[in-house]
């Protein structure tokens, strides 16, 4: 529509696209790049060598594999709950439907550390079933069980969020055919709406496992921090670094920007190869 | 009937019955049980502990473990550090969302994915690498130091933590309303004779105000509440730099259980607060779309 050379009237001048584009990158490089380029900075300090050790360190390795432990069941914990309320909120009709899903997503307006403190609150000695839980030997609070139970509530609106305003856009159409023609309820789900949201449910899957996997503030609250049996890998790193042993810290931190930057490119490239994923409405 | 509870609610007028005629989909039943189950017992009824705790103390027990001298100077440095943060991202997130908007450049796959790193952050680390890059001999610190600005185990630093954990949140949110802004508009307000930079300003800036503010208030909300960023860079020193979500964390180590679901009470209203808020903006935003 333009002519070639006159500049289009909704397009910026030159200077101001450059103006924005080098403020824009200098805050950005001051804000997130240079956090990032520290960290891995600092774990190579004293070169690969320490680093490795670090890692490979059995405590470490324990904080591994708890945080994966942990992952593994909130994210699917979560991701069955998010089907289950997407299938009823966006497949059906009935009253009180704003309120559910401002009430799932609850769990993203209260800080990390209140998520910990009503678990010990419910759980705890002094909680709710504090006597009944330790009359039986089950330890919640300062065990695995708080830790996981805290991660799912940090992480508990991801996925819904996700599918709702997914399911929501393709409609009841393509169900209510399958159902009329006599396909079953889960034979309606996993032949007609799975195919249709599995993008979306990976890419909620995506977001869950990298918060599961860095909770912090929640997990720190019902943890303990008992080293090698309640550490999780963001636990294992505050102790580090609060024994100054910043390498180790750095390190095992390093890992977690590892696994930070592999969920940002996959979650790019699911964007770019699917973009009604990002119809979720942010985070 | 299929086609008919299809097309059925187009041509009622807006009156929507209480309940639809039943829904030919099954599994209803079932999954807003397992839906309303769930919630109940991993969020409301936890979430309800904070309450059910903190009446056990008595009017003035409760004013005296949320509203103590030291809980204020929390609340006020908490509030205060997710405002400025808030509004710093919401000046910088308006730039960063534009550019991303609207021009191409090279990289810029890179700097869009790069703005969801805080999401994909652990906080720990980010705390961490924040607090070692402003320490007062780190990369950034040892040049703030003589101008004199100790930014690190100060007030200043746990705002820089919000503006790293903030974000995202305004231009995630800003992003879509800026893509659809009619195009439009702009060439009307060119073709009457607007400049550039009126049209920017009294024509492009208040079509976004509403996601705006939404992006803002969001960022706020995720600063109120947050820890595991500010912990390490903060210093936490009672009075100066320590911020309510580990004012909580100090009372429960000293088992003082209620003190700890006193202020988390304090601070759940806030986030309750914004969150009616958001939703109001929203609302209303919508009356003008």
């Amino acid at each position: 529509m333009a002519q070639s050379k006159a500049r289009h009237p909704t397009e910026d001048p030159v200077w101001a696209k450059a103006v924005i584009i080098g403020l824009m990158l200098a805050f950005l490089g001051l804000v997130l790049i240079l956090p990032l380029a520290a960290v891995f900075a600092e774990a190579l300090r004293k070169g690969l060598g320490p680093a490795l050790a670090a890692i490979s360190n059995p405590d470490a390795l324990a904080a591994v594999k708890l945080t994966l432990i942990t992952a593994g069941i909130a994210v699917p914990f979560n991701a069955v709950f998010g089907l289950c309320a997407a299938w009823a909120i966006a497949k059906h009709e009935f009253p009180g439907k704003p309120l559910l899903i401002t009430l799932i997503d609850l769990p993203f307006s209260v800080s990390p550390v209140v998520a910990g403190l009503i678990y010990v609150l419910v759980f705890g000695l002094q909680g709710w079933f504090g006597e009944r839980l330790i009359d039986h030997d089950i330890k919640i609070i300062f065990a695995v069980p708080g830790i996981v139970l805290a991660t799912i509530f940090v992480t508990f609106p991801f996925i819904a969020r996700e599918l709702i305003p997914l399911m929501q856009e393709q409609g009841v159409a393509e169900e209510e055919a399958a159902v009329s023609m006599g396909a079953s309820g889960l034979y309606t789900f996993w032949r007609v709406t799975a195919p249709n949201v599995r993008w979306g449910l990976l890419y909620g899957v995506l977001l869950c496992n990298a918060r599961a996997m860095g909770e912090f503030g929640a997990v720190s609250v019902v943890s303990g921090h008992i080293r090698g049996l309640t550490n999780t890998m963001p636990l294992h790193v505050e102790i580090l670094y609060n024994e100054y042993d910043f390498v180790a810290a750095f390190a095992v931190a390093a890992l977690l920007c590892l696994l930070a930057i592999v969920t940002l490119v996959l979650k790019g490239l699911l964007e770019i190869a699917q973009p009604d994923v990002k119809r979720g409405g942010g985070h | 009937m299929t086609a008919e509870t299809i097309s059925a609610p187009r041509h009622r007028p807006f009156r929507r019955p209480l309940f639809r005629r039943r829904s030919a989909i099954p599994g209803f039943g079932l999954t807003l049980g397992v839906t309303l189950t769930i919630l109940s017992l991993i969020v409301l009824i936890p979430l309800s502990a904070v309450a059910i705790k903190a009446s056990a103390l008595s009017p003035s027990e409760f004013v005296a473990a949320a509203f103590s001298e030291r809980a204020v100077a929390a609340y006020r440095l908490t509030f205060g550090a997710a405002f400025v943060a808030a509004v710093i991202n919401g000046v910088f997130g308006v730039l960063t969302t534009w550019a991303l908007v609207r021009y191409e450049f090279p990289g810029k796959a890179v700097v869009n994915a790069l703005v969801d790193l805080p999401f994909a952050l652990p906080t720990a680390v980010a705390g961490i690498a924040l607090a070692t890059l402003y320490a007062p001999n780190g990369w950034v610190g040892q040049y703030l130091t003589p101008l004199g600005i100790k930014a690190a185990y100060n007030p200043i630093g746990v705002t820089i933590a919000l503006i790293f954990i903030g974000l995202p949140f305004v231009v995630r949110t800003l992003e879509p309303v800026m893509r659809d802004l009619s195009a439009d508009v702009e060439e009307a307000a060119a073709s009457l004779g607007a400049g550039r930079f009126d049209t920017i300003l009294r024509v492009i800036l208040p079509a976004l105000g509403p996601a705006w503010l939404t992006g803002f208030a969001l960022a706020f909300a995720r600063g109120v509440g947050e820890y595991g960023s500010v912990i390490f860079i903060a210093g936490n020193m009672p009075y100066k730099s320590e911020i309510a979500p580990l004012l909580i964390i100090i009372q429960l180590e000293q088992f003082e259980y209620a003190n700890a679901a006193a202020i988390a009470l304090v601070m759940l209203a806030v986030s309750f607060l914004m969150l009616l808020i958001i939703n109001a903006v929203q609302a209303w935003a919508r009356r003008f779309s």
